[in-house]
């Protein structure tokens, strides 16, 4: 934490990023995140099992915000990342958003993260997404903090859950998202913590025609639901920030994970692993499988 | 509704410089094909966008069809071959949801296969058929309508308006 304090000052303090994005304490299992820009507030800043936010949404659509905190155009920003937030960066960077030597990303050696705040941070508790991580080590990174320790063992219930809507007719599938969506409330949280949903003008907010009608009826609600997950397949790093962020909470990741493990199986793609590779569905292969179609 | 009597909707969504052209083609080589089928041409396969999908269903269709030019055929080099990804996609997204997959149908007709135009429609109308009336999605529209009867007749206030002023 010290050191992690002191490598913020040293950059702030010379010039070499104009805002420091991070984390800071609420309360004993709450943080949230704070935008430094005065080498002062450093001593804010902390890193523990209690960092569930997406750091990587600033880096686009909230950029603004940023900077307008730093009135700093030329803006070069450090961001403290989880090994599973690089991926959010990467992918950004890989979809030209952003510059690689534009972000300083600050990261750490992850064991997991509680699943929300207020949750004592333990195997019964762990996020789902960590449950089965490989990247405990960030694949990019320009500073690194923490040590190596183990991920406390816990089942993967998310993905028992797919399968057993696999195993349902088209009629029991239909029947549990339509319960499932009939909860959305139009909120668009999950839009607006997605890292990877940077649309400047959402296709939802357009009115002529009104493609996604905007009323919280089933109608709309399957039309928004179908085109968010639809938007960020091959794309979703699997952050789970959007059914963290869920109000009435709408299993949302496990349309993004079924579609992850599409990308990986008939692509073997996964997203925001490799800054050399284009992005799955920005790109295409001659060879690709044909069945589809007759 | 009887099942003797009722008839599936279909929309098409075709590419101007293949399956257009070879659906001209079934038409003047006088091929008989069934009728369901309602056809919207569009410049490339590629621009078909999952919302018009999702919209032909909110409006009463029973199945879709896309298609467009064989790969490496395409008018504009590379746009069925974007499609091709995101249709791959789209398609396992709507089959996890609960939507079946004959529902939704691909192809690839060249402007010189009016048979296969023929054909394909054929054998998607059968398809449709035996599934029966896409009742799922069609009690969501009746039901939103009943709610919501403005915002249900909206777009085609807009579509009026935009007759008047061109036509």
């Amino acid at each position: 934490m010290k050191e992690l304090r002191e490598h913020a000052k040293e950059l702030l303090e010379k010039g070499e990023v104009s805002a420091v994005i991070g984390y800071s304490q609420v309360s004993e299992k709450r943080t949230k995140p704070i935008i430094v820009t005065d080498p002062q507030d450093t001593d804010q800043l902390v890193f523990n099992e209690y960092c569930l936010n997406n750091l990587a949404v600033y880096l686009t659509k909230a950029r603004i915000k940023v900077s307008c905190r730093t009135k700093d155009k030329t803006l070069k920003l450090a961001v403290t990342a989880k090994p599973c937030d690089v991926h959010s960066v990467v992918a950004l960077i890989q979809e030209n958003q952003i510059h690689r030597e534009d972000i300083h990303i600050i990261s750490f050696n992850c064991h997991g993260v509680a699943k929300d705040f207020g949750f004592e941070f333990s195997g019964d508790n762990i996020a789902s997404k960590c449950i089965n991580c490989e990247t405990h080590k960030p694949l990019y990174f320009d500073k690194i903090f923490g040590e190596e320790k183990e991920t406390p063992k816990a089942s993967d219930d998310a993905m028992e859950r797919i399968q057993e809507i696999e195993r349902m007719s088209h009629q029991e599938r239909f029947e549990f998202f339509k319960n499932e969506f009939d909860k959305c409330i139009k909120c668009y949280a999950c839009r607006a913590v997605c890292p990877l949903c940077y649309c400047q003008r959402c296709i939802t907010d357009k009115t002529i025609p009104r493609w996604i009608e905007s009323s919280s009826h089933m109608r709309g609600n399957f039309a928004w639901n179908i085109v968010r997950a639809f938007h960020l397949s091959g794309r979703c790093t699997g952050c789970g920030e959007c059914e963290r962020a869920c109000p009435v909470d709408i299993p949302l990741s496990l349309l993004n994970r079924r579609m992850a493990i599409k990308a990986k199986k008939s692509f073997s793609y996964v997203s925001g692993r490799s800054l050399e590779t284009p992005t799955l569905v920005g790109s295409f292969n001659e060879k690709d499988n044909d069945e589809l179609f007759m | 509704m009887d099942n003797q009597k009722w008839e599936p909707k279909i929309v098409a969504f075709v590419c101007n410089w293949c399956t257009y052209t070879g659906a001209d083609l079934a038409g003047t080589s006088r091929m008989k094909y069934p009728a369901n089928t309602k056809m919207i041409r569009v410049m490339c396969s590629g621009s078909v966008d999952p919302v018009f999908i999702l919209k032909a269903f909110e409006r009463g269709a029973d199945g879709i069809l896309v298609s467009g030019c064989h790969p490496n055929d395409c008018h504009y080099n590379a746009g069925n071959f974007h499609a091709r990804r995101r249709w791959d996609f789209f398609h396992e997204l709507l089959d996890f949801i609960g939507i079946e997959k004959g529902r939704l149908q691909f192809s690839w007709i060249s402007a010189s296969e009016g048979k296969k135009f023929a054909d394909v429609v054929s054998k998607v109308t059968k398809d449709i058929k035996a599934m029966g009336p896409f009742t799922n999605y069609q009690k969501m529209n009746s039901e939103f309508t009943a709610l919501f009867p403005e915002e249900a007749n909206a777009d085609s206030e807009i579509i009026n308006q935009i007759k008047e002023t061109v036509l």
